[in-house]
């Protein structure tokens, strides 16, 4: 393993993403407090509580997932593809690294920065609502595990990606969707018997309610399930990676 | 001995295209390596194989002893790349672009090393600068600091001279020549083939994906080269008088001039008895001028006959 390579790759991508900083902070944060405004404000008034918790605090842990899991999926993605698209990957393929170094540099910076968003918002959102963290390490482990997940799973759609369309396409497609039908603004309970059964299929759900039960102590689902479901996704992506990586599929023509 | 060795390398590109085609060379360590081919030969395709960019349908490269595909990470440590197209990351400056390669390749951070190379490429003063900032030229020499920021053993220049100014370009010879004396071993692609002729210790013809030529420049240029001697004349003539019609001579500059062809490495030049038929034939010279194929016009050639 090359160390040195590893922690170049990584720096460069921090430097890059501090480079932006208000751009990298002022989205993320603006959008939670429109959502803090719209949901917590507009629709807080008509619902009080959801499971005993207050509707503005209820949706904290979700807005928090909402804005990791696309963020860490686009600051991975895009951190890969770059260099494919103005060329200078050439460099990383001639380097001596292997795929596994490029994977943690890249990988681990994207999860980093989703942390760092992930902070804020969970800053901005105090400044709306009051709510306290029952199980601080468990919210934290979740935490990290979603930031890691979800920026494998952003290096693994750069890597395929061989246009900023198809770039865009999965996280927009897919985990947008399913992170706004998985739980993000209400609680499963509150839907009627049939949806209840299909949400059970979405992975996302599953991330929500565990995380949501590190803040408040209530589940949608038992959270050894849930930290079952991240630890699953997580090794699913690693091994998508490891895959990719045998195969040299996209990477080199 | 060869520090770099491609067996029968042969790249067949997607579209069912082959670019190289059972290409067989060897790099000697210590030697400057022109590679010549016209646009399309296939030169970048070799590089990038070598270098690991681009992956070979068949064949082998070995560098300094290692395979290149298994012993990717050894192999690839010994060289460094400037490839032809330029490619940089826009927003980041110039020194971190060259710390961001030193370290990719696993070594310590070492600026003093970095800063010698920026005043060589005449960039000092372009240190702090954003990539985006510079001109094209300026550009392409922050591509030839980055691969020499990690010290590599082996560098491939794929037209490094391509948009540069003259000045500089002299100026990035001398460097090459400096590298040289430090025992790098160097590849260069150039379409400017009087800067080949200058530099290159030996010379590696392409074409349509497969090696023409590997041999050494100064064999090469006598093996292939004409000497031409040419004859002013006192007086202009019409016609060359039947006493020297055996030596195939060609009138030039409205019959003042007089050029003769002939093979240097002969035994019997014909010059001497030329100069004789000239005195026989009662014409007066003014002067005599000889001189040589250039590289380029021997490279021309061989790309004519191969047509
Ligand atoms: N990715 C690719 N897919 C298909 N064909 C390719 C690809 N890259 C190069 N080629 C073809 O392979 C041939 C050799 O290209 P290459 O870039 O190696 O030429 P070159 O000798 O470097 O030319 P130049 O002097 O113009 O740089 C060309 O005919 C080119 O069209
Ligand atoms: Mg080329």
């Amino acid at each position: 393993m090359n160390t040195r390579a590893i922690v170049t790759i990584y720096r460069m991508e921090m430097a890059r993403f501090f480079r932006t900083l208000t751009q990298s902070f002022v989205s993320p944060v603006l959008s939670t407090s429109l959502y803090f405004v719209v949901f917590g404000a507009a629709i807080g008034s008509k619902i009080q509580e959801v499971d005993g918790v207050e509707y503005g605090a209820f949706i904290v842990p979700g807005l928090m997932m909402l804005t990791i899991m696309t963020q860490a999926t686009s600051n991975a993605s895009f951190g890969i593809y770059f260099p494919k698209f103005i060329g200078t990957i050439y460099e990383i393929l001639s380097a001596p690294v292997s795929f596994l170094d490029v994977t943690i540099g890249y990988v681990g910076a994207a999860a980093t920065k989703s942390l760092f968003i992930g902070t804020v918002i969970l800053v901005t959102a105090r400044m709306f609502v009051d709510f306290s963290i029952q199980n601080p390490f468990a919210m934290l482990a979740f935490l990290i595990l979603t930031c890691l997940c979800f920026s494998l799973l952003g290096f693994i759609i750069g890597i395929w990606a061989s246009n900023f369309e198809q770039l865009q396409l999965i996280p927009l497609l897919v985990i947008t969707p399913l992170v706004f039908l998985g739980g993000t603004f209400y609680s499963i309970s509150m839907l009627p018997p049939l949806w209840q059964s299909i949400t059970l299929f979405n992975p996302v759900l599953y991330l929500i309610s565990g995380f949501r039960w590190s803040f408040y102590g209530h589940a949608d689902v038992p959270v050894s399930i849930s930290l079952l479901a991240i630890s699953v996704f997580t090794l699913v992506c690693m091994l998508v990676i490891r895959w990719i990586f045998k195969t040299g599929w996209r990477i080199r023509s | 001995m060869s520090i770099l060795e491609a067996r029968d390398l042969t790249k067949i590109y997607s579209t069912g295209f082959t670019a190289l085609n059972s290409v067989n060379l060897e790099i000697r360590e210590g030697e400057v390596m022109a590679l010549l081919g016209p646009n399309g030969a296939g030169k970048t395709t070799l590089i990038s194989i070598i270098c690991g960019i681009t992956e070979a349908t068949a064949g082998t490269v070995l560098v300094g002893g290692h395979d290149n595909v298994t012993s990717a990470m050894q192999a690839r440590q010994l060289i460094g790349l400037v490839p032809q197209e330029i490619t940089l990351e826009p927003f980041e400056k110039v020194i971190d672009t060259m710390r961001f390669s030193r370290g990719l390749f696993g070594m310590r951070s070492n600026d003093a090393h970095l800063d010698r190379l920026l005043d060589k490429l005449s960039l000092t003063d372009k240190r702090e600068s954003r990539v985006h900032t510079l001109s094209g030229g300026m550009r392409r020499r922050v591509l030839i600091a980055k691969a020499l920021s990690h010290e590599p053993r082996i560098l491939f220049l794929d037209e490094p001279t391509a948009g540069v100014d003259v000045e500089l370009r002299n100026a990035m010879w001398q460097t090459v020549s400096e590298l040289k004396d430090d025992g790098v071993t160097i590849i260069l692609t150039t379409h400017y083939i009087v800067e080949a002729e200058a530099i290159a210790d030996r010379v590696a013809i392409i074409n349509k994906g497969e090696i023409r030529i590997v041999e050494d420049k100064q064999e090469l240029m006598a093996r292939m080269g004409e000497k031409q001697i040419t004859i002013e004349l006192a007086d202009a003539i019409s016609m060359i008088p039947d006493v020297l019609a055996e030596y195939n001579l060609e009138l030039s500059s409205c019959g003042r001039e007089l050029d003769y062809r002939y093979d240097a490495r002969a035994s019997r030049t014909g010059i001497t008895t030329l100069l004789n038929g000239l005195r026989e034939a009662g014409l007066q010279m003014t002067d005599i001028q000889t001189r040589q194929s250039t590289l380029e016009e021997i490279f021309v050639k061989l790309m004519q006959d191969d047509q």
